[in-house]
C-alpha cells in the first residue's frame, strides 16, 4: 500500500507491545499485515499472540490491501479534538479479500458516497519513523 | 428441605434522571436502602453482595467496606451495561447451591451531574497519547460509541431492507410509557418523523435513536423463595439466567445484525422451560434502537432480520402483546452510564403487580435482557411471578 507522509498527528497513536507493534511498523513500508495460524489455517486481525481460534502461535501474513465497506457510519458528533474539527467524517469495517475485517477511515470521496460494499484499497499515514496508520480510499 | 428457588424480593431506585445533591456512592447507597425497606430485610441479613462501577477498578471491594456487607459470596463481573443480568444469573446459582443466603446487588453514577463539572474543564483529551491493547486498532480513526451502534444498524438495514422508520417506532413507543413514569427525563409524545427529523449523530442514528443521560441508580434484594416468606413482597421467581459474549471491541462484532442474545436467549428460555410465547412484557437494554432491534430477534421474540417489521406492527408499543421497557426506558427516562439493574427493577415491579398506569394485564412471565459495550455482552435473565 502506499505510504504518506503526515506533518503533525494529534489523534491517538498506537503504542504497540506484543506482537502489535510490528504490524505498525510494516504499515511504515507499505505491508499490510494480518495472521494466519499454521495450525488450523485460520486468518485473523487485529495481531495477537495466541490463534483465537485454536490456541496455536500464528505467523504474519501480508495481505493485499484490498477489500470491501462491510458496514459504516458517518460521524457527525464528536466532541474529542482533532476529530471535531474534522466532521463529518466517516468510520468504517473493511472486510478485507482475505477474509478479516479490521476498522479503517474511508477518505477520498464525499461520505454521502459511501456504501456497503463498496470496493476500497489501502494506504497508510506515516506519523512517525516505524509507524504508520492504514486507512481506506475507494479502489 | 428449605426452599432455595432464588428469587427477587426487594428493589430500590435512587433519585433520578437529575440528581446532583448525590454523588456515585451516594446513589448506591440510597437505593441499597430503599430496596431494605422495600422488602423488610435487614441490611445484617445481607451476605452476598455484588456490584460494579465505572472507574476505578477496586470500586466493588471499597463499596462493601463503604456499606458494611460482610459478603461470603461477592461478584464485580463488568460487562458494561449488562453487568447486572450477569450478576443475578451468578447470584442465582450461588444462593440455589448454599453459597449464601441473601444476595445485594448495587449500582449507582452521578453520571450528568459530573459531565456538567467535567465538561470544557479537560474532560476531554487535549494531546497525543499512546493507546495500548486491542484498541489501538480503533482509536486512530475516532469512532464513537454511537458510531459502533450505527454501524450494526447500518449492516442490518442492508442485509434485511430495515428502516429508520422502523427503528424510529422503538423509540416512539417507549416514550409513550415514559410519559406514565412521572420521573422520565423525557415525557412527551413523540412520532417517527420527530425521531427522523432529530439530528443524525451517527449515519444512520439520530438523536432520538439514542439514550438519554442521567444520574440513577438500583439496588435490588434477592434471596431463596424460603426466606422470602417472611418478607413484605410477592417473590419474584428467577426462572432462567444465561449469558454471552460474542466480542468486546466493535470491530470484532462477528455477525453484525445479530447479538449474543442468539445463544443465551434459547439457553435461559430452556432452563425455565418457557418459550418466547409465554413472555408478557419485555424490559431489553435501550441504549440505542438498533440494541433492541437485534435483542428481540435474538431472543426470538421474532425471527433474525424480521425485527423491523415486527416492531412496525406495533407489538412493542402499550396495548401490543410483548409491552417493552414499560418505564420509560432508557431511550426516555433514564441512562446513568450503564442501564441493566433497571431492567430487572421494573420487570419485578410489573410482575408483583405494582405499575400502576403502565401495568401489563396479567403479567406473569418477564424477560430482562442487558447488552453491555458495543452489543458485546448480552445477558437475558427470565422472571416470573409463581413459583416454577
Amino acid at each position: 500500500m502506499e505510504v504518506r507522509e503526515v506533518a503533525s498527528w494529534d489523534k491517538p497513536v498506537p503504542a504497540g507491545g506484543n506482537v502489535s507493534g510490528e504490524y505498525w511498523a510494516a504499515a511504515a513500508e507499505g505491508r499490510l499485515l494480518i495472521q494466519r495460524c499454521p495450525s488450523c489455517g485460520a486468518r485473523q486481525f487485529y495481531p495477537r499472540l495466541v490463534c483465537a481460534t485454536c490456541g496455536a502461535e500464528p505467523e504474519w501474513e501480508e495481505a493485499a490491501g484490498t477489500g470491501v465497506v462491510h458496514t459504516f457510519t458517518v460521524i457527525r458528533q464528536n466532541g474529542a479534538k482533532p476529530f471535531s474539527d474534522e466532521l463529518p467524517y466517516v468510520v468504517a469495517i473493511i472486510e478485507l479479500t482475505e477474509g478479516p475485517r479490521m476498522m479503517g477511515n474511508v477518505t477520498g470521496c464525499s461520505p454521502e458516497d459511501v456504501t456497503v460494499g463498496m470496493p476500497v484499497r489501502a494506504y497508510a499515514e506515516k506519523i512517525e519513523d516505524g509507524l504508520a496508520i492504514p486507512s481506506w480510499e475507494p479502489a | 428441605m428449605a426452599d432455595r428457588t432464588p428469587v427477587i424480593a426487594g428493589v430500590g431506585l435512587s433519585d433520578y434522571p437529575k440528581a446532583p445533591h448525590l454523588d456515585a456512592t451516594g446513589h448506591h447507597v440510597q437505593a441499597m436502602q430503599r430496596a431494605l425497606a422495600d422488602c423488610g430485610a435487614r441490611k445484617q441479613d445481607i451476605d452476598g453482595y455484588a456490584t460494579v462501577g465505572m472507574l476505578a477498578g477496586d470500586e466493588g471491594p471499597t463499596l462493601a467496606e463503604y456499606l458494611g456487607i460482610d459478603h461470603r459470596w461477592f461478584d464485580t463481573t463488568m460487562t458494561g451495561g449488562s453487568s447486572f443480568e450477569f450478576h443475578v444469573q451468578h447470584a442465582a446459582a450461588a444462593i440455589r447451591d448454599g453459597m449464601c443466603d441473601t444476595v445485594l446487588i448495587t449500582y449507582g453514577s452521578d453520571f450528568l451531574s459530573r459531565m456538567g463539572r467535567v465538561l470544557g474543564t479537560g474532560g476531554f483529551m487535549q494531546r497525543p497519547q499512546r493507546v495500548t491493547g486491542p484498541n489501538q486498532f480503533e482509536a486512530p480513526y475516532g469512532n464513537t460509541l454511537i458510531g459502533a451502534y450505527a454501524m450494526a444498524a447500518r449492516r442490518h438495514m442492508h442485509e434485511y431492507g430495515t428502516t429508520p422508520e422502523q427503528l424510529a417506532e422503538i423509540a416512539v413507543g417507549v416514550r409513550e410509557y415514559a410519559g406514565l413514569n412521572p420521573m422520565a427525563m423525557y415525557r412527551d409524545p413523540i412520532t417517527v418523523d420527530d425521531v427522523l427529523s432529530s439530528r443524525m449523530i451517527a449515519d444512520p442514528l439520530h438523536k432520538l435513536d439514542c439514550c438519554v443521560t442521567s444520574d440513577g441508580g438500583g439496588a435490588l434484594v434477592l434471596t431463596t423463595a424460603e426466606r422470602a416468606k417472611d418478607l413484605r413482597q410477592p417473590p419474584v421467581y428467577v426462572l432462567g439466567a444465561s449469558s454471552a459474549e460474542t466480542h468486546w471491541y466493535i470491530s470484532q462484532m462477528p455477525d453484525f445484525t445479530e447479538s449474543g442474545a442468539a445463544r443465551c436467549g434459547p439457553v435461559a428460555f430452556a432452563q425455565a422451560g418457557l418459550t418466547p410465547d409465554d413472555v408478557d412484557t419485555i424490559q431489553l437494554y435501550d441504549s440505542f434502537t438498533i440494541t433492541v432491534l437485534e435483542l428481540i430477534e435474538g431472543l426470538g421474540f421474532c425471527g433474525k432480520g424480521e425485527g423491523g417489521a415486527f416492531v412496525a406492527e406495533g407489538h412493542l408499543r402499550r396495548g401490543g402483546r410483548l409491552p417493552l421497557n414499560t418505564d420509560g426506558g432508557g431511550l426516555s427516562s433514564c441512562h446513568p452510564g450503564m442501564r441493566g439493574i433497571f431492567l430487572l427493577a421494573e420487570a419485578t415491579r410489573q410482575l408483583r403487580h405494582q405499575a400502576g398506569e403502565a401495568q401489563v394485564p396479567d403479567c406473569n412471565v418477564a424477560v430482562a435482557c442487558g447488552s453491555g459495550g458495543w452489543l458485546s455482552c448480552i445477558s437475558a435473565v427470565i422472571l416470573g411471578r409463581e413459583h416454577p
